[in-house]
């Protein structure tokens, strides 16, 4: 277990490292956050009241499509240079690669989390009211779709259609994911009267079986 | 009949999909069945199962 | 380059002619059942008096439902087979797989449209986000949609065959998460307000609801063997196409080829 948790500590510091110097996060995918947050805005031409009422979604619609982009990246990265080979004979566990590349997304997802929120308070008016629910619901929804996203990531990799294959592949699977995630939000940002923890749980129970499932299934796929 | 579009319209698109898709799957096999010599069609021969 | 190595055949069978013209009398006599032998839904309303009621419009659950339940069925099968291939991995789990996954997004699309066409006179609306088996159909069905786009990448069979099995089975574990979130999203559905229970379910309509399932069953049996037997040939084509090119490699290897190249003559 140890080796394991050390092993995805590896690959999850590579890819984070990768990220850190080439700054694709930060300079195209963060950009095309806030991008979307304003399309939004222009493409459903409302007040801010309205708009609040909506944040929730447009919220977590924006990070799912940042969550492709962060896929196809975390993906690309093992096809370059035949990486993914290198990665193979260094004799790692496929499930630690699996939780390893998963972690990385996941913080990615945190960061562009963070500046969304900002985001939804300063373009839609939204405020945080339930900090507490804002945080936990955040964690587990960039989980659930982290862990999701790395094992259909594997799925859609090497095939040459990769960029049009994943989001057909990923989201319909990640809809339970989404309305969770909006009614959790919905309550902590109190833009309606729901019960934003049982959706959380829900959450949880998503994020729990898709890191399992990936674990699991993820080694059968890389195999040759 | 009331409703009568509605009962043509939803039996027909029915009726003229299933059609097509049995006429395209039907033609594929022929297709298919030019390519690969006769033991290897099972169906026209014995009812043993695979080999592979 | 595919060398006639037979006169054209088809897919079909002694056995499967008949299921076909069997699968054809079965259409028949659901045809009569449902638009002749049957009555319309009408009611009278306790309080106006009005006739209400579905009118004509229930002749389409003859179809609309015995579909849905196939289309389960197929995707049912799907995911069995997908498992078996994961487990045996020999080629025909992942033809059934593939076969009953593609034939049930076709049952899967046409009972979303049927619906939609059931919908629009009987709840005056062509689409109802708030109904759960219906956002759960949609899911599914775009769940598949990518399932079938999945397997249509060229790539090695045998890893297509991996991956599709792990798509397949996925979408069959997120389907409970898919249908409990929106039944929590929106706690109501037309589907209960509607349905069966509501008409008057003599012997008649439950008879024919049973004959349409007995006769889609039937036409899901037919297409699911012929679309099988394509996915087999297909395979088979393939190993046939590689057999053939390295026989003829070998051919041009043996002989004066090689001796030519360097350049002995005799």
């Amino acid at each position: 277990m140890k080796s394991l948790l050390s092993e995805a500590w590896l690959v999850a510091s590579k890819d984070l490292r990768i990220e850190a110097r080439s700054r694709v996060l930060t300079n195209q995918v963060a950009p095309f956050a806030v991008l979307v947050l304003v399309l939004f805005g222009f493409a459903l031409d409302a007040d801010q009241r309205t708009l609040r009422m909506f944040a929730p979604g447009l919220f977590w619609v924006a990070v799912l499509l940042c969550l492709l982009l962060a896929v196809q990246r975390s993906s690309a990265v093992e096809s370059a240079d035949d990486a993914a080979t290198g990665l193979r004979m260094a004799g790692l566990a496929p499930a630690a690669v699996f939780l390893g590349k998963s972690a990385a997304i996941f913080v990615q997802l945190l960061v562009l989390e963070l500046l969304l929120t900002a985001g939804i308070i300063v373009f839609y008016g939204s405020s945080v009211k339930n900090l507490f629910l804002w945080l936990i619901a955040g964690l587990v929804t960039a989980l659930a779709v982290a862990t999701t996203g790395t094992l259909y990531g594997a799925l859609a990799s090497g095939l040459g259609v990769r960029e049009t294959l994943l989001p057909i592949l990923l989201l319909p699977v990640l809809a339970p994911v989404l309305i969770g995630a909006t009614r959790a939000y919905d309550d902590a940002l109190g833009a309606a009267a729901v019960d934003g923890w049982a959706w959380t749980g829900l959450l949880a129970m998503f994020a729990v079986v898709a890191s399992t499932l990936g674990a699991l299934a993820y080694g059968a796929l890389v195999e040759d | 009949m009331t409703h009568l579009g509605y009962l043509l319209g939803g039996w027909g698109v029915a009726a003229v999909l299933l059609t097509v898709y049995a006429v395209s799957v039907v033609r594929r096999g022929r297709a298919l069945s030019v390519s690969v010599p006769e033991d290897k069609r099972r169906w026209l021969t014995s009812q043993n199962p695979t080999d592979d | 380059m595919t060398n006639p190595t037979s006169s054209v055949a088809t897919t079909g069978s002694p056995g499967s002619r008949a299921l076909g013209l069997a699968t054809l009398a079965g259409l028949v006599g659901l045809l009569v059942l449902a638009f002749v032998l049957t009555e319309p839904d009408v009611r009278i309303h306790p309080s106006t008096g009005q006739e209400i009621g579905q009118f004509d419009a229930v002749r389409l659950l003859y179809l609309h439902v015995p579909m849905a339940v196939i289309t389960y069925v197929a995707y049912s099968l799907a995911a069995f087979a997908s498992a078996g291939y994961l487990i045996k991995r020999t080629p025909w789990w992942d033809v059934t797989a593939h076969a009953a996954a593609e034939v049930g997004t076709v049952f899967c699309f046409l009972v979303l449209v049927t619906g939609s066409i059931w919908g629009r006179p009987v709840w005056n609306t062509w689409w109802e986000w708030g109904d759960v088996r219906l956002m759960t159909t949609l899911i599914l069905f775009l769940m598949f949609v990518g399932y079938l786009a999945l397997r249509r990448t060229a790539a090695d069979p045998r890893v297509q065959a991996r991956r599709a099995a792990v798509v397949a089975l996925v979408a069959i574990v997120d389907l409970p998460l898919v249908n409990r979130s929106v039944e929590w999203w929106e706690n109501r559905t037309l589907h209960q307000k509607s349905t069966l229970g509501e008409l008057k379910i003599e012997d008649l309509t439950l008879f024919t609801l049973m004959v349409g399932f007995l006769v889609f069953l039937m036409v899901f049996a037919w297409l699911l063997l012929h679309r099988f037997r394509v996915g087999w040939l297909t395979l088979a084509a393939g190993e046939h196409q590689v057999a053939a090119a390295i026989k003829e490699r070998r051919a041009e290897a043996d002989g004066s080829g090689v001796a030519s190249a360097v350049g002995e003559t005799s």
